[in-house]
């Protein structure tokens, strides 16, 4: 097929993420890339300024392999189950050697806004009578120009590569998502680079017959990688659930930095690739992630106009 | 831990109406805190969730106080009608038969930012007198002791919901004089700076107005500090002085919170948290 974006995830990454790069592997809770996360590890990037609204365990994963040299974030922690210890050893006490950069929630989101739109800076209202300006003087008040009072500003975040996980695309890169939505559609078009990881590879007669569930149209995507299982621990919805199991898991493991290193060994140096960690995790524990049920959504009429 | 039951608590200090106690099943500190703070989400109509407590504590007034309140989470949904607790606020339980998913970005610029939270529920590392908020770090920003999470959503939560409940367990260690750093702004440094603060500013938010702990329920008194009204059963005010880094203000009609009724209890163990997950 002429056009087709479709790639491994050895290659797209070897092609698209450079030493020093500023990443934003993007997806609140929902469709993280751990796949690609494992493959820069794999591939020893080093030097990468990682974006996260939620850095999550795969960037606890990626700073214990060594290939982060700083992060933006707002909000740094194993959802439910306490902190992200690897980040914490080189955040805390004596080894601060971990660069951090961070916002709320809503500056992130607002970061990634403004680099879509290619504005110089997002006005919200935040951040006013809070710590949070002074940690990081990028945090900046402005004047209103109609006259009403002062507000916050943060800057534009335009990541080097988004990475976004996703039910499916078609191989020009056409991304189709239901469920959480959290900010992919702005980290993507404010990235210079684009990686699409999919569930499934489908013809663009399937993105065309539903039109309102793309949320990245393929001209601003560089490569299609098609992985499934790419997300977990996190998860897909409607196709597998989130593993809740391997969170809380991570916990005692990233504490110990031998098990951690181990850890890293057994599920990403030592395999070498996607399928070979799904076949790892073994069929019962896959099928365990399985929804209980199913819940269609209503079919709708676009009706046809000629 | 059982209780005698109480005086009536609605006349005392305003209190969202309780269910009478049915009698007297033994209960942690932890569901105490869980049942008063569903409790005073009684009448609300649309509640942003937090990570941890306050997500048990909204679910279980939907269960009971409060069956028409919107649950708004976070990740970009309105209308959840979540079937299981979730371990994340991310869960693709919240999604399914929710009434929409946004973007973040019209989350919290749309539905927080443009006024339509009722009641932001928050969570905290430590909490001072009038309910300035830490979830960033415990000691110096650039080598703490501890890092903490940081803000995530709390920030503007604190700032953009007409009023923000708290819920956490009360120590010396997070009830504190000077909190290391404010990540979200309550009642700043008293009523009067608040006032002023939150009307120049346009802030949509009216401040903290609760903070349920696992030893009673404070509100906020008229000097913008906190008040406890509320005392748990089993709880003293020795060991609500002994977790605190200040000496409080006490309601003069300081009632006995009521204690879980059998029902709140089935809920949190059967329904929400069949595994203890927060209530151990």
């Amino acid at each position: 097929m002429s056009g087709s974006k479709v790639a491994t995830m050895r290659d797209a990454i070897a092609a698209l993420v450079r030493d020093g790069d500023t990443v934003a592997i993007e997806g609140f809770t929902h469709l993280i890339s751990f796949a690609a996360g494992h493959e820069i590890i794999r591939q020893r990037r080093r030097d990468l300024v990682l974006a996260r609204m939620t850095p999550d365990v795969i960037y606890d994963q990626m700073v214990a392999a060594g290939v982060a040299r700083k992060l933006i974030f707002s909000w740094l922690g194993n959802p439910g189950v306490g902190g992200l210890n690897a980040i914490r050893r080189v955040t805390e006490g004596a080894d601060t050697s971990l660069e951090l950069e961070e916002y709320s929630h809503f500056g992130m989101v607002a970061r990634y806004a403004a680099g879509a739109a290619n504005l110089p800076f997002m006005p919200l209202r935040s951040y006013f009578e809070t710590d949070l300006p002074v940690a990081n003087p990028l945090i900046r008040p402005i004047e209103s120009p109609y006259g009403d009072g002062m507000v916050y500003a943060v800057p534009p975040l335009k990541p080097d590569v988004t990475v976004i996980h996703a039910q499916r695309a078609d191989a020009a890169g056409n991304t189709q998502v239901w469920g959480l939505l959290g900010c992919q559609k702005e980290a993507a078009f404010a990235a210079e680079r684009v990686i699409v990881v999919v569930e499934e590879l489908v013809d663009e007669a399937v993105i065309r017959a539903d039109p309102n569930r793309t949320i990245v149209p393929g001209i601003v995507v560089d490569a299609v990688v098609v992985e499934p299982w790419g997300a977990h621990p996190s998860y897909v919805q409607g196709r597998y659930d989130r593993d809740n199991r391997f969170y809380r898991d991570w916990d005692p493991i990233s504490r110990d930095p031998a098990a951690t290193a181990d850890w890293l060994r057994d599920w990403v140096y030592d395999l070498d690739g996607r399928a070979a960690y799904a076949e790892k995790l073994g069929p019962e524990r896959l099928r365990s992630l399985l929804p209980s049920g199913s819940a269609p959504s209503g079919v709708v009429d676009y009706g046809e106009y000629r | 831990m059982a209780a005698e039951r109480p005086a009536d608590p609605a006349s005392a200090a305003g209190a969202a109406p309780s269910p009478p106690a049915a009698g007297a099943a033994a209960f942690s500190k932890s569901e105490m805190m869980i049942v008063a703070a569903a409790r005073e989400l009684a009448g609300q109509r649309v509640c942003f969730v937090g990570v941890g407590l306050p997500n048990i504590a909204v679910n279980l007034a939907k269960r009971t106080v409060a069956p028409d309140m919107e649950l708004v989470y976070e990740a970009g949904v309105f209308g959840a009608r979540p079937a299981r607790l979730p371990l994340s606020i991310g869960d693709p339980t919240i999604v399914t038969g929710a009434t929409a998913v946004t973007s973040m970005w019209e989350l919290f610029a749309f539905y927080l930012q443009g006024g339509l939270i009722d009641v932001g529920f928050l969570g905290a590392a430590q909490i001072d007198r009038f309910g300035n908020i830490n979830t960033t770090v415990i000691g110096d920003y650039a080598r703490p002791r501890t890092r903490l999470p940081g803000s995530g959503g709390a920030c503007e939560i604190a700032i953009n919901a007409r009023q923000i409940f708290v819920i956490m367990r009360q120590s010396a260690r997070s009830f504190v004089d000077q909190i290391d750093f404010r990540t979200s702004p309550g009642n700043l440094g008293g009523a009067e700076k608040s006032e002023r603060i939150r009307r120049e500013q346009g802030w949509l938010g009216r401040g903290p107005s609760v903070v349920v702990t696992d030893l009673g329920i404070w509100h906020f008194d008229e000097t913008g500090e906190m008040r406890l009204d509320f005392l748990h059963p089993g709880a003293t005010l020795n060991e609500v002085r002994a977790t605190l880094g200040w000496e409080p203000h006490v309601s003069p009609s300081l009632a006995p919170t009521p204690p879980p009724t059998p029902e709140e209890l089935r809920l949190i163990r059967e329904e929400l948290d069949p595994e203890g997950m927060y209530t151990k």
